[in-house]
């Protein structure tokens, strides 16, 4: 399923006056890519991503899923830190999408237990969140996220509260995973290393209006893990990147 | 210095146990006027001879069924209404001035009122627990789905949970704690409001009880009273707790 993204706006009120978070965002993204959303904090990149997921409506624009139609859900988020539920063990998280679409306890357990053994959660089925570490419980955010079976993962910096080796580990995790199940994704990142990691486009933000100021792919050869980082190819990458993004920065921290 | 949980239930009752040896003793030797403070070993004795001539029992029953009717007359509506209130703004609009003008009246203040509407019977001692338990709940209910974070109602929503799903596992579940709350500040107000209505209009319960061993001057009667309540006070919370324990096994957070 491809999904577009068509003259995207986004404004609100705020009690210091209007605030335009995004105008004319233009992008698609095809079937099985993996595009990753770069921008400076700030600059819309949450908001974008709640409106591909539906949990915001567009001042103006649409967000358009195009493909054969399907019984499965259209997309399915990965939410920052806090995205799992306290109140639910791992297993109950993992396959809480399964239940409010009403299938039966065994065989959500069943479906779930198979993503859970992938994320490498198996021994912790029956935790509870606050009895796993940051990286668990992301593991957990994104196993829910894969058994949904969704068209589409959208993912909002799922690794930005994590330490830099634990980070390494669940990128790495999440191509592997990812290549098996063939999906699209929406991978929302401040991190230019993360971004070129993952993607296979890396769709660069201006600052606040967000904008879409370029679109860059990433032609490195799959699969990528840590030593890719140290090819050259990564390296220019990077700098070219970083050149984008970095007057953005500038504004954005009013230097 | 830490201790072992065996040592450390035993650790709590030595300071208990000073205390009550120290009164026996000074009552004893006559420093102290006993019929302020009877020795500990008279108002044991008294407890349990009032349990044999079954002189005690029926006040127990009658306080306990008035604050087992108060409270669920209370604390169901107050549930129900505190936990809408928290998840809709509009309906916490429109009910927020009734409550914030109400709440703060001592309940006791309204006792009065209510005997004149529901006369001095069961039921006047019913509603006024049942008001307190109210309040309490509601307002403890509320804020506990006020405190639920956003994302869990955006992650319920994309994932696709229906009204009824919302209600149940973010609105309910997420606010348990602070319900659990609510529901032990209710049953502590039961207990004094129930002493309290019994006190003026009643003549059986703790509170007539009581009352009763004031105008008597049967010191020794008056404590027993206080010992009986003081004891299901701390039954109520410990039953309490259990069931929160059962509920909630991710434990507060």
């Amino acid at each position: 399923m491809k999904v577009i993204c068509k003259n995207i706006s986004m404004g609100y009120t705020t009690q210091n006056g209007p605030i335009e978070a995004l105008k004319d965002v233009n992008f698609e993204v095809g079937e099985q890519e993996f595009i990753c959303v770069l921008g400076p904090s700030g600059c819309g990149k949450t908001t974008l991503l709640k409106i591909i997921a539906g949990l915001l409506k567009p001042t103006d624009g649409q967000v358009i899923y195009k493909g054969e139609k399907s019984t499965n859900p259209l997309n399915s988020v990965v939410f920052q830190e806090h995205g799992i539920f306290p109140w639910l063990n791992v297993i109950d998280n993992v396959s809480f999408g399964l239940e409010m679409r009403g299938i039966k306890k065994e065989e959500r357990y069943e479906i779930s237990r198979k993503f859970i053994r992938k994320f490498g959660l198996a021994r912790f089925e029956k935790n509870y969140p606050h009895e796993l570490s940051v990286g668990m419980k992301q593991r957990v955010g994104l196993a829910r996220a894969f058994v949904n079976g969704p068209e589409i993962l959208l993912m909002d910096e799922p690794f930005a509260a994590l330490d830099a080796q634990t980070k390494l580990i669940l990128q790495e995790e999440l191509l592997r995973i990812w290549k098996e199940h063939k999906k699209s994704v929406i991978y929302i990142t401040h991190d230019i290393e993360e971004a070129i990691l993952l993607g296979d486009r890396v769709i660069v933000m201006t600052q606040r209006p967000g904008r879409v100021k370029k679109d860059v792919p990433i032609n490195l050869g799959r699969p990528r893990s840590i030593e890719t980082e140290n090819s050259e190819e990564f390296t220019s990458l990077k700098i070219d990147i970083w050149n984008l993004i970095k007057e953005e920065v500038y504004i954005s921290i009013g230097a | 210095m830490r201790l072992s949980s065996r040592a450390e239930s035993f650790f709590v009752l030595i300071s208990p146990t000073i205390v009550i040896i120290f009164w026996e003793i000074v009552v004893r030797i006559g420093y102290v006027e006993p019929l302020f403070f009877p020795p500990p070993t008279l108002v044991l004795a008294t407890l349990i001879e009032l349990v044999k001539t079954g002189e005690l029992q029926p006040h127990v029953f009658i306080s306990l069924k008035r604050i087992f009717f108060g409270f669920l007359l209370g604390v169901i509506p107050g549930l129900i209404l505190g936990l809408i209130m928290g998840w809709s703004r509009s309906v916490r609009i429109f009910f927020d001035p009734l409550i914030s003008a109400t709440y703060p009246i001592p309940k006791i203040a309204l006792l009065p009122l209510i005997m004149l509407i529901f006369g001095i019977g069961e039921m006047s001692k019913i509603v006024l627990i049942a008001i307190g338990c109210f309040f309490v709940v509601l307002i403890n209910s509320m804020a506990g789905v006020m405190s639920i974070n956003k994302i869990y109602f955006e992650v319920a929503e994309n994932y696709g949970a229906s009204k009824y799903q919302i209600f149940k596992k973010i609105v309910l579940t997420g606010s348990l704690p602070m319900i659990f709350t609510g529901l032990r500040l209710a049953l502590g107000l039961s207990l004094i409001l129930v002493v309290a209505a019994e006190m003026v209009s009643a003549n059986q319960g703790l509170g007539a009880m009581i009352w009763k061993a004031w105008e008597t001057l049967r010191t020794e009667n008056l404590y027993v009273g206080i010992i009986i309540i003081a004891f299901l006070g701390l039954l109520s919370t410990s039953i309490l707790k259990r069931v929160e324990r059962k509920l909630m096994p991710w434990g507060r957070t």
